[in-house]
């Protein structure tokens, strides 16, 4: 096995595989993935539907387990963990970032970004601190106290931004991340992770449909069927 | 303490069901204290009698009288401290629906035999120095407006006639459970009277009351009592004033049960309907509890989510439910005071309302919960959107 940290890589996936019942029958989703992700390294999964980008996706965000194989992420086999482990290390390593935002609508932008800091032992003052920049980074400062009903959804998914940056995560996963937006506020969101990952050093891993998004990462990954056929960068 | 913003607002998220839901609660509990207060104003009868009185009457029926004769031979019996009688009146003052209870009495006797009927001196020595005069209670007395001084003309049902009474008193409960509707005057004015109008009816009460020197002894001295006239002309049955009582309840048992057996049937009602709805929310809410999840929240944060916006919902219902039960039953209360003399919210009714809206809380939120617990995060995920 490879040691991840070594080679300044953060994620490293070995042989994976993944299927899903339907009825008695087994359909196989992923079979033997492996490849690495290093530190800082901005990665789109690119493939057709139902390729099963989302489920590696899934994966390697700790969201779903694997049937064989291992995902290392920082040193840390995750497929090793329980449940309760799981999430106390998802809720450390891993920000999420989805296609329909995924706020909770009953809270404001600021209560959404604060959210994760409630699993912490910050002070309700270093929350603030936390989240007043995590606001100030996707510039959305001046709309903290609205609901997201109240914010367009190029500005949703700058907050949903923040609330993935704001525990400062190992790994930054992306859904579709501009699927649901237009040419604009998706061109913006593309810019704002781009900026994370250049200027603040994020790993970033990308599902994405969209070629002008793929542009946006440093190494691109298709799947097809399953399997990875292709490596771009 | 943020958890708790979160179930407050999701509370009021779908504003109209929430309030629906709660008003459903609130009337529930609501229906629920009445019915059980109705059930407790069955029994006041029964609660509020006395362990240290026994009463006696005819062996073959309570429409039977007894000789006053018979008096002297209980007063010797051993055990027996006092002895009183009193009869059925039965009087409808101008029209039936003014039903209210009314005795005649032996006033010093009877009156020192029901020491919660608390009436002033002054007032207890008018009555008993006046033949035509009566003891009414508080109750009555603000029903009909009633007061010292006031002539009250009642038309006899079991001693026909038109008969007139001066009230010379009124008295009130030493306790909350007793009787203050209650009409008491001289048997000796009914006797008289009886003697010139249906002389073989004169000289008869309908039951004796005895004071017990020792509780203990009741049970020696009822069979005592009825040995004594054994094998008389009118043989007697005498038992506890609880137990003289009780029978009366058990006369309409099945329709106790009945209400008893509704007002369970209306909290399992509302429980289903909150049910239903905690339902419907965690299952629009899925995704979000997916998201909770994914985020690293534990399985205790949402299913404590759900929970507690099942007991916010239930208990703000049942909080409501309990304030209203109090001017409501008044209210009733006041309406039927002829056939509920005592209606009053006992504590064991507000201890079961807290219990149900908890239960019920509880119940309610354990099946959304357990879906919001159990459900895979992908799977979660994908309902958004």
């Amino acid at each position: 096995m490879r040691d991840s940290n070594e080679k300044g890589l953060i994620v490293s996936i070995n042989a994976v595989t993944k299927s899903y019942q339907r009825g008695n029958q087994p359909v196989p989703v992923l079979e033997e993935i492996t490849f690495d992700i290093a530190r800082g390294e901005f990665l789109a999964l690119m493939g057709p539907s139902g390729s099963g980008k989302s489920t590696l996706l899934n994966l390697i965000a700790g969201i779903d387990t694997v049937d064989s194989g291992s995902i290392i992420i920082d040193g840390v086999d995750i497929a090793s963990l329980g449940e309760a482990e799981l999430a106390g290390w998802r809720a450390a390593h891993v920000g999420f970032i989805f296609q329909f935002y995924n706020l909770i609508p009953v809270l404001t932008a600021y209560e959404n970004v604060e959210l994760p800091l409630l699993l912490t032992t910050l002070s309700r003052r270093e929350r603030h601190e936390h989240v007043e920049t995590a606001l100030a980074v996707v510039a959305l400062s001046d709309r903290k106290e609205h609901y997201p009903s109240q914010l367009s959804g190029g500005q949703q998914q700058r907050v949903a931004i923040a609330r993935a940056i704001v525990t400062d995560p190992t790994i930054l996963v992306a859904d579709e991340p501009t699927g649901d937006l237009d040419r604009v506020s998706a061109g913006d969101i593309l810019a704002l992770m781009s900026r994370l990952n250049e200027d603040f050093g994020k790993t970033i891993i990308m599902v994405t449909h969209d070629p002008r998004a793929a542009e946006k990462a440093h190494v691109i990954r298709h799947l097809e069927k399953g399997v990875l056929s292709d490596v771009s960068a | 303490m943020f958890l708790l913003k979160i179930l407050a607002r999701n509370a009021f998220r779908h504003r109209l069901r929430t309030l629906l839901t709660i008003l459903g609660i609130t009337v529930a509990i609501l229906a629920f204290g009445l019915l059980q207060t109705v059930v407790s104003a069955w029994y006041a009868g029964v609660n509020a009698s006395s362990a240290t009185r026994l009463i006696t009457r005819n062996a073959v029926s309570l429409v039977f009288s007894l000789p006053i004769a018979y008096q002297e031979r209980i007063r010797r019996i051993e055990g027996v401290s006092s002895v009183s009688y009193a009869n059925w009146f039965g009087g409808v003052y101008i029209t039936e629906k003014n039903f209210f209870p009314s005795f005649a009495i032996e006033p010093q006797s009877y009156l020192a035999l029901y020491p919660e009927f608390v009436i002033e001196p002054e007032q207890k020595r008018a009555f008993i120095s006046d033949r035509k005069g009566c003891v009414i209670g508080q109750k009555l007395a603000n029903r009909f407006g009633w007061k010292i001084g006031d002539i009250i003309p009642l038309k006899g049902t079991i001693f026909p006639g038109n008969w007139e009474f001066v009230v010379r008193g009124i008295y009130t409960g030493a306790e909350k459970s007793t009787d203050e509707s209650q009409f008491f005057f001289h048997w000796a004015y009914l006797n008289e009277t009886l003697k010139k109008t249906i002389p073989r009816r004169a000289d008869q009460t309908g039951i004796y009351l005895i004071g017990l020197k020792n509780p203990q002894s009741a049970a020696e001295v009822s069979l005592a009592v009825d040995s004594a006239f054994k094998n008389s002309l009118a043989e007697t049955l005498t038992e506890t004033e609880k137990a003289f009582q009780l029978s009366f309840v058990s006369m309409t048992e099945a329709i106790v049960v009945a209400i008893r057996i509704v007002s369970f049937v209306v909290i399992i009602i509302i429980m289903v309907v909150v049910a239903n709805t905690m339902a419907m929310t965690a299952r629009e809410r899925i995704g979000e509890y997916a998201i909770f999840k994914a985020m690293g929240f534990r399985w205790y944060h949402v299913a404590g989510m759900v929970f507690g916006e099942s007991l916010f919902i239930s208990v703000t219902g049942g909080a409501v439910g309990i304030l209203l039960t109090f001017p409501v039953a008044r209210k009733f209360g006041d309406v039927m005071g002829q056939f509920f003399p005592i209606f009053q919210v006992e504590s064991s009714t507000l201890y079961m309302d807290m219990s149900f809206c908890l239960v019920v809380g509880v119940v309610a939120g354990m099946f959304p919960a357990w879906r919001a617990v159990k459900i895979r995060i992908a799977d979660g995920l994908r309902r958004v959107g």
